[in-house]
């Protein structure tokens, strides 16, 4: 049990642990927007020293905290379980505390604008209300019938499997924001709310699968994917969220889930 | 000005706040105020588990998980508080699942249970399965769950609305003033029943597990309205933070059979804590972790580090249990947890003190009086179930617990009673706040004064603390808040004014931060979370009791900090000396 494990280091741990990096200089170009002050967003360049392995995050707060303060984005727990900073990144959706500055070319300008499809209302900032009404339209909650028992709900590992991976959804908008139906079509609940009916319709535990068919077979429904797998490689999950799109429309045809 | 009318308001959409809204939606009409979207919370970072007597996977009860979180919180917890805590842990899980929590299961369909630091079988003998979990995404499965039964109830968000005071008119509870974040509007609700949900102050160290939002902004509000703070000294720290990051990895990781490894590879704990090595407390495993450094024992060219050893776990259990936390370790460190050791240092992670309340929620004026409609619950209170060290999984069981409790009392409060009056200019505090700081022409910078203050605080008041490195921190803090009078925002305008609600989390802070160090200073003796070097042991005779902390505004209108002591709940437990 207690077989020192340590001895032999990987590269990897022992460039971790070698600490100190050299700093390299990187440009990042965000797009600015207060409608306080300009009518129109505007591109500007920021400077920074950053280590390569600090997150976008971390460049964000530098600029907000040493050079602009007026810079305005959201943020909270900075490790990719809040969902506060979706962000397009190099024109790419993604989570600002889950990219590193190596992970995108540091060497050339790294580009910074709010997610799309959604109304930008401060620079980085969109408004959440019609994201978060497509999720609640889709009764995202368990539904059942007859006496709850006393003891739990049993549900065997296989069932609980099942739906396994859109219990991961953390609402970040970065799928739905990805989605070119969503950008051309207002109404289109977008991908988020399918993963999260998707959750519910294939928990064996749940009773309204039916309910939720029937306001997903809508017209702005799950028929308006187009499969083009933005919003899988959009979530910083890791969700296949186009799958789960799939399976929910096929459940529709089946009424097998 | 806006005025609104609401018989509940909940603080804080957290675990507890949106427990609190559940039960009180149901009751009364509530608005729920939170400075983020709901999903936003804290709440969701948790990892490893919700503990309750279950005995799914082995024989367990809910006395002996009460004696662990007694014994875990160093003899300082209220003994009456901790018991209806663990006994109503059952029913806490058992109400998640059914509002539809997925835990992960056993062979036979049941809630799944793992081993988890301080909980034990049979008073201390052995480590007990009791961690009700779902893989390393706990926190995440009990915010996401009770958020959908927010959704499901129509309880109504005021999103973006930071309350920065709370209205108390003749002693009782009038309602709280809020700052509208996406306009600069500042809105008035007029309350019958308030509960405070707000969460915790980690962002005063620099090393922690907890978001940028979490400000102590709930404490800070009934600080400067006269309330006391409790227990404020105790703050404890994680053993197993990412090295330099402070990002959290489970204790569920330890609870999986992960082992604390120093630079010879030695399982070190086992000289530390003989029967629950690496399972001890999280006290205990913090100490340890930090004398293994000091004695030169420490990983990397620096030595300012040890390991998480998960090596010796097959692929497929690190897949299934902790999925998560090999991932923080693989996107942030770059290194591979199947085949590599972590670097991992003890991180700021959880305040013990808070908002003094009783077992229903109610808040405390003082040693025995409460404040009518004044509630608060979670990690913003202190009703004292943790005492001077939290046992892990019991902050998610808290917010469950009390959270429930006092959103059934608040609603019931407001059914009985009329609204109080609201004093007169009720928004004048927040007004002269806001525009003081907007206005100001000052020459000190929000980002200069948090890095001070977070630098001093992991310096001077973290895992091993003494007399003089805690006068440093006084000295320090009281010279921050100084330069604080002098400090400007940058962004003058009202849309999404995140500059200016920098500004005033770092007022709370630093507030926070003084009735801290002031209390540590005050209690000569080690307990629980507060180790003092220069008082390396337990003084039961002085100090088995809690610290009541007050912000006294002298005529001049400069303030200071008054210390009282309040008595602990004692029922079944006699204090014992503390051994894992």
């Amino acid at each position: 049990m207690s077989t020192p494990t340590v001895e032999t280091h990987s590269a990897a741990l022992d460039a971790v642990e070698a600490g100190s990096t050299k700093l390299i200089n990187v440009t990042f170009r965000i797009r600015r927007f207060n409608p306080e002050e300009h009518p129109d967003p505007v591109w500007v360049d920021y400077q920074l020293e950053m280590d390569p392995k600090e997150r976008i995050l971390d460049a964000l707060n530098k600029i907000k905290w040493e050079q602009d303060g007026t810079l305005t984005y959201r943020r909270s727990c900075a490790h990719g379980i809040c969902g506060s900073d979706a962000m397009r990144i190099n024109g790419r959706n993604r989570l600002a505390c889950k990219t590193l500055v190596k992970d995108v070319d540091p060497a050339k300008p790294i580009t910074i604008e709010a997610i799309k499809g959604l109304a930008v209302l401060k620079d980085l900032i969109v408004d959440m209300d019609p994201f978060f009404q497509a999720y609640k339209d889709v009764m995202p909650f368990l539904i059942t019938s007859g006496n709850e028992p006393t003891r739990e709900r049993l549900q065997s590992q296989a069932d609980r499997e099942r739906f396994d991976d859109t219990t991961k959804c953390i609402l970040c908008a970065a799928c739905t924001s990805s989605c070119p139906v969503f950008w051309n079509d207002g109404q289109y609940f977008g991908p988020a709310a399918i993963v999260n009916a998707h959750r519910f319709i294939f928990d064996s535990r749940d009773e309204g699968a039916e309910q939720r068919l029937e306001v997903l077979n809508d017209r702005e429904g799950v028929w308006r994917c187009r499969t083009t797998f933005n919003c899988s490689e959009a979530c910083p999950r890791g969700i296949e969220v186009t799958k789960a799109i799939q399976e929910v429309k096929r459940a529709l045809v089946t009424r097998r889930f | 000005m806006q005025i609104h009318q609401y018989d509940t308001v909940i603080v804080g959409a957290g675990g507890a706040g949106m427990r609190a809204a559940i039960e009180s939606t149901q009751r009364s009409r509530t608005a729920v105020l939170t400075k983020l979207y709901p999903t936003r919370s804290h709440t969701g970072a948790a990892q490893g588990g919700m503990c309750a007597a279950l005995a799914n996977v082995e024989e367990d009860n809910w006395e002996w998980h009460t004696f662990d979180t007694v014994k875990g919180g160093d003899y300082l917890v209220d003994q009456d508080a901790a018991e209806i805590m663990c006994k109503e842990a059952i029913d806490a899980v058992l109400d998640l699942e059914k509002m539809g929590l997925p835990f992960s299961r056993t062979d036979q369909g049941r809630i799944d249970q793992r081993r988890f630091g301080g909980h034990s079988r049979n008073h201390g003998e052995a480590p007990v399965r009791r961690s009700c979990y779902a893989a390393d995404r706990t926190g995440h499965m009990i915010l996401q769950t009770l958020f959908q039964n927010c959704v499901k109830h129509g309880v109504e968000f005021f999103n973006e609305f930071y309350v920065l005071d709370l209205l108390i008119n003749d002693g009782k509870t009038a309602g709280v003033v809020a700052y509208e974040l996406a306009t600069g509007e500042i809105h008035v609700f007029q309350a019958k029943a308030v509960v405070f949900a707000s969460g915790g102050t980690g962002k005063m160290f620099k090393v922690t597990s907890n978001a940028h939002t979490l400000t102590g902004d709930g404490q800070a509000v009934a600080l400067r309205r006269g309330l006391p703070l409790e227990d404020m000294e105790f703050f404890q720290f994680h053993p197993t933070g990412i090295w330099r990051m402070g990002i959290l990895l489970t204790e569920g990781a330890r609870g999986e059979g992960g082992i604390l490894r120093n630079k010879d590879g030695e399982r070190f704990m086992e000289r530390y804590a003989p029967v629950m090595k690496d399972l001890a407390s999280r006290d205990v495993c913090s100490r340890a972790i930090y004398s293994e450094i000091r004695a030169g024992r420490g990983c990397g060219p620096e030595g300012d580090h040890v390991y998480l050893d998960l090596t010796h776990l097959p692929p497929e259990q690190l897949d299934a249990k902790l999925p998560d936390i090999t991932e923080f370790a693989r996107t942030y460190l770059g290194i591979e947890p199947y085949t590599d050791p972590i670097p991992i240092q003890p991180t700021a992670h959880y305040a013990m003190g808070g908002i003094p309340t009783n077992v229903e929620g109610e808040v405390l004026s003082n040693n025995t009086d409460i404040v009518p409609g004044l509630y608060a619950a979670g990690e913003v209170a202190c009703v004292s179930v943790h005492g001077a060290n939290r046992l892990g999984t019991n902050s998610l069981l808290d917010i469950n617990v009390f959270g429930r409790r006092a959103g059934i009392a608040a609603a019931a409060y407001a059914d009985k009673h009329d609204f109080v009056e609201l004093p007169e200019n009720p928004g004048a505090l927040v007004e002269a706040l806001v525009e003081g700081l907007r206005e100001s022409t000052g020459t000190e910078s929000v980002a200069a004064i948090r890095r001070e203050l977070q630098e001093s605080m992991d310096t001077n008041v973290s895992v091993y603390r003494t007399g003089k490195t805690l006068q440093q921190a006084v000295e320090d803090v009281q010279a921050l808040k100084e330069r604080f009078k002098n400090v400007s925002i940058q962004d003058k305008g009202s849309r999404y004014n995140t500059d200016l609600l920098e500004a005033v989390e770092l007022g709370n802070l630093l507030d926070l931060a003084e009735v801290l160090v002031v209390s540590a200073l005050a209690r000569e003796e080690s307990r629980g979370g507060h180790y003092r070097e220069d008082f390396p042991t337990r003084d039961d005779v002085k100090f088995m009791q809690h610290t009541m902390a007050y912000r006294e505004v002298a005529e001049d209108g400069s303030t200071s900090i008054r210390l009282d002591y309040k008595p602990v709940v004692q029922t079944r437990y006699q204090p014992m000396e503390r051994k894992y």
